[in-house]
This record gives C-alpha cells, sequence and structure tokens, in this order.
C-alpha cells in the first residue's frame, strides 16, 4: 500500500514522500516501516503505543488514532505533521 | 550532519549550545578573546543537552525531540562532524497488558525490591518520555556508559556509547517512585524532569540524581536502590517543609576533586553538603536580601572547592524567574558560602529581563576560570577573569537550554 511520509520524517527515508510498505494494521505498517526506516516508529509512537499528540495519521483521509485499524493493500496512508506551536 | 569546524586550537574553549531551536558551538582563540560561531546542528529539534564525552573527548551526544517528533539522542564519535540516532532512544518499561485490554494506557503495578515486603509499592499510572532532558557520561572506567535523565523522572542507561538505552528500573520502578514523583505529575512549567546525574568518581556505583520535582536521591549500588537525600533542605511550598522527599533542586554539582563537597541550587535557597553529613546546610542566607537565594544554575570552580557561582532569580511574587529588578547579576563566593559578591560588570544595567536555566551555566578548566551562561534570550555571556567583567559572545540564538564548556585538547 503507499504511504505518504511528511517532510518531518523523510530523513529517515532517504527524502522520498511515498513509499510502499504492508501490514495487516497500523500497528504491523509501522513496524514493517521501522525495519526498513530504522527509527522512524518511536518518533510517531511511545512507548504505551499511542500515536504522538502532533502527529496524525489518515486511512484513505479518514483520521484514525487506533493503531489496530485494519488495512487492505488497496489503502492509502497519510502520516501528517499536525500544528505543533512555535 | 557536520560541522564546519575541523580543526580546535590547543587551549581552545568550545561552547557546547543547546536551545529551543538546535545546537550551536562557540569557539575561541588560545586566549578565550576571540570567538568564532558555527552551526546550527539539528535547526528547529528542540535540544536540551549537548556534551561532550570527557573519557575520550571525541564522543559527544545530543538529546533532541521536535515539535512533532517523539524524544531521541542522537551520537557522533568525531567531535560533532558526523551525526547517528540511537538506535533504541531511552523509553519507560512497556505496561503488560491485561487480559482483554487494550495495549495502551494500562495502569501497572510493579514488583517491591527484593526486602521491601513491607512496601509494596503503588501503582503507577502510563508513563512516557516526553525529553530527555540530561546526558551525562557514566564512570572513566566504565567507558561506554552514558545515563540520561527524563521527563517526567526517568534514569536510563547506555552501555553502548549511547545508542541503546535501557529503563534503570531500580529507580524508575523503585517501590516509592509514585510518592517520590508524585507519580510523575509533581511538574516544573516545562514538565517534570531528572536532572544532576553525578557518578562518583571514586566508586561507578556512588550516584545521585536530583529531580524536580522529588527532590535528590542516592544510590550505592549502581542504581539498584536509592534513598531521599533531602535533610535540612527546605520545601517551603509543602504543609511540612522538613519532608523527607518531594524537594525542587534545581541543580546540583560536587567538587570535581573532592565529591564529598556537594552544593545545590534548589527552589528554596543554596545548600552545602559535606559527606559523610547527610545534611543540607543553606548557604543562601548570606546572600543580599533584596536579591534572595533562589535561581536554577550552579557553576563550581575547578580547583577551589570553595568557590562558586550562580544566577539568582526574581522568585517573588507571582514568580516572575527573571533577572531581580530587570538588572542581571552572577553571585559568587569564595568561602563557601559564608559571603556573596555581586559580579556583574559589563551586563546591562537595567530593562534586562531573561532567565539563566540549570543547564544553561558552565566553566572551563583554565586559570583563570572562564565562567559562561546563555539566557532565555538567546545571548550568551561569558567572564575570562572568574565573574570579575563579562562581555556578550553572541546574541540573536533562540531560547537557550544549555552550556557546555569543553576544551578538546588535553
Amino acid at each position: 500500500m503507499k504511504v505518504i511520509i511528511p517532510d518531518v520524517l523523510q530523513s529517515y527515508t532517504d527524502r522520498q514522500r511515498i513509499v510502499e510498505a504492508g501490514g495487516r494494521d497500523l500497528n504491523a505498517l509501522f513496524d514493517q516501516m521501522d525495519g526498513r526506516f530504522p527509527g522512524m516508529r518511536f518518533r510517531v509512537i511511545n512507548e504505551l503505543d499511542q500515536l504522538r499528540p502532533h502527529i496524525k495519521v489518515f486511512v484513505n483521509r479518514e483520521l484514525v488514532r487506533d493503531l489496530d485499524t485494519r488495512l487492505g493493500p488497496d489503502d492509502e496512508i497519510q502520516i501528517v505533521q499536525a500544528l505543533s506551536g512555535g | 550532519m557536520t560541522s564546519d569546524r575541523s580543526v580546535f586550537s590547543t587551549n581552545a574553549v568550545v561552547l557546547l549550545l543547546a536551545t529551543r531551536k538546535g545546537a550551536w558551538t562557540l569557539t575561541s582563540d588560545a586566549q578565550r578573546s576571540n570567538w568564532q560561531i558555527d552551526g546550527p546542528l539539528f535547526l528547529g529539534n528542540i535540544v536540551n543537552h549537548f556534551v561532550l564525552d570527557p573519557r575520550d573527548r571525541q564522543t559527544m551526544l545530543l538529546s533532541a525531540r521536535t515539535g512533532h517528533l517523539g524524544p531521541t539522542v542522537f551520537r557522533s564519535n568525531d567531535r560533532g562532524r558526523t551525526w547517528r540516532e540511537a538506535d533504541k532512544p531511552p523509553a519507560f518499561a512497556r505496561p503488560v497488558p491485561t487480559e482483554g485490554g487494550d495495549r495502551a494506557g494500562q495502569r501497572r503495578k510493579f514488583e517491591p525490591l527484593a526486602g521491601a515486603d513491607e512496601n509494596p509499592g503503588k501503582e503507577i499510572s502510563p508513563r512516557a518520555v516526553d525529553h530527555v532532558f540530561w546526558l551525562a557520561p557514566g564512570h572513566a572506567e566504565e567507558r561506554d556508559v552514558w545515563y540520561a535523565g527524563s521527563s517526567p523522572q526517568g534514569l536510563f542507561r547506555s552501555e553502548d556509547g549511547g545508542s541503546t538505552w535501557e529503563p534503570v528500573a531500580g529507580f524508575n520502578d523503585h517501590p516509592n517512585w509514585v510518592d517520590w514523583t508524585q507519580d510523575g505529575q509533581d511538574q516544573t512549567p516545562d514538565g517534570a524532569v531528572l536532572h544532576s546525574i553525578l557518578i562518583d568518581p571514586r566508586d561507578g556505583r556512588h550516584m545521585y540524581v536530583g529531580c524536580s520535582g522529588g527532590g535528590v536521591f542516592e544510590s550505592t549500588d549502581a542504581g539498584r536502590d536509592w534513598q531521599p537525600l533531602n535533610r535540612g533542605s527546605v520545601a517551603d511550598f509543602n504543609p511540612d517543609p522538613a519532608v523527607e522527599f518531594g524537594h525542587d533542586p534545581h541543580c546540583m554539582r560536587y567538587h570535581p576533586l573532592n565529591p564529598d563537597i556537594l552544593y545545590q541550587q534548589n527552589h528554596c535557597g543554596i545548600y552545602r553538603m559535606e559527606r559523610p553529613s547527610s545534611e543540607w546546610q543553606r548557604i543562601g542566607d548570606n546572600m543580599p536580601r533584596e536579591i534572595g537565594d533562589v535561581g536554577f544554575p550552579i557553576a563550581l570552580h575547578p580547583r577551589d572547592p570553595k568557590t562558586v557561582w550562580v544566577f539568582p532569580m526574581d522568585a517573588t511574587d507571582v514568580w516572575p524567574r527573571t533577572c531581580p529588578n530587570g538588572v542581571p547579576a552572577v553571585y559568587g563566593t569564595r568561602d563557601s558560602g559564608a559571603s556573596w559578591q555581586k559580579m556583574n560588570a559589563g551586563m546591562p544595567t537595567e530593562q534586562a529581563w531573561f532567565t539563566v536555566l540549570r543547564q544553561a551555566m558552565s566553566v572551563d578548566q583554565h586559570d583563570p576560570v572562564g565562567i559562561y551562561f546563555g539566557t532565555t534570550t538567546g545571548e550568551l555571556w561569558g567572564s575570562t577573569d572568574e565573574g570579575e567583567n563579562w562581555r556578550c559572545l553572541a546574541s540573536h540564538l533562540p531560547h537557550i537550554y544549555s552550556v557546555e564548556a569543553v576544551e578538546f585538547s588535553a
């Protein structure tokens, strides 16, 4: 599936804005991406398995925060850097 | 990530500046007359601490997060020319999910330490590292060991030069952690922090840490167990000011030549302790009454244990935490706090309202000693004559969190 990477994470993807990745749910997707782009997961998901407050994830343009959200092979995932103050 | 400075002159002092928007270095010539600024490193990152390993004078660690991304540690093995992110940044132990529960948000009860059966411990609320606040190299004989202090109050240890970090369970999961830290909720305006990680150079198993809030704690068994060390210091924000813990030490240092001598700038005064005593003596009572003895940083003369410098702040009324009356000044003592002298020649004499934070004051090893402090308004001030005269060495930087004066040449 296609994953759209925000600017703040592109240092992990060698400046790629779109990467292909897979997983049966968001948790698995981030695990897989962390294998390819080491360190990325912890920057966006804390040790309580919670998305960090200023990171948003959209699945097919629907905002989700539950990492157990199931994914299909044709889904489009967009990770967004939300507003975070000055 | 590279630094433009590839060669440092002998006797050059390098100031490592961590700011709200990245890191910079300020490098002197051998006379400490001319200074060159380089950077930024990690522009836009919130950098809380930027340190050099005194054991090899090569390795540098830098703790960072951004407005969006979680906390991490970056490492350089070549004096800042190239950087690599930690493979496993500091993080609290993950909660064990209960049957039928989701992964997140479970309250977790920790097992008591051996021999602590009478104290079963209290439930710890879910906690995640918000930022890595303090970085400290381990004992000289443990070359790859580092410690990190976090917000909320957590202690972490790396045994591979800062690449992978593990929680120090003896502190983080101590049966009294909830009481000591009020479950991590006893917070300063920027969050509760563990700071002032001091490793006894004579015995790496002997350690001190400071918690804001929580107090000073001591371990004699490499962090497996901890005891409060706050007797004599005041917690005047508590109904019982003489409590065993719950204090707010802002910054604590020991003297490098005599680690039995400890100094502490506290939320409630300036203190000194000489071990084996376990009682803090308030030496800030000898400060001018109109200035008071509240501040964030404290810096020690590297060779004279009686000489100490502080930067007082306004702790009256609603606690502005600015220079008292808008007049910045360092105060120094040369007699272990029996008397203090105002040292502000060259500083603004009015309308200067910055703050100097607890990590933002440092000294070099020269004779006479250089003293440096960074301000929340992005200025770096220095004195190369032990505080007699001051000048602004850099300005227009972001809010400065920490200043470390280091020398790459032995």
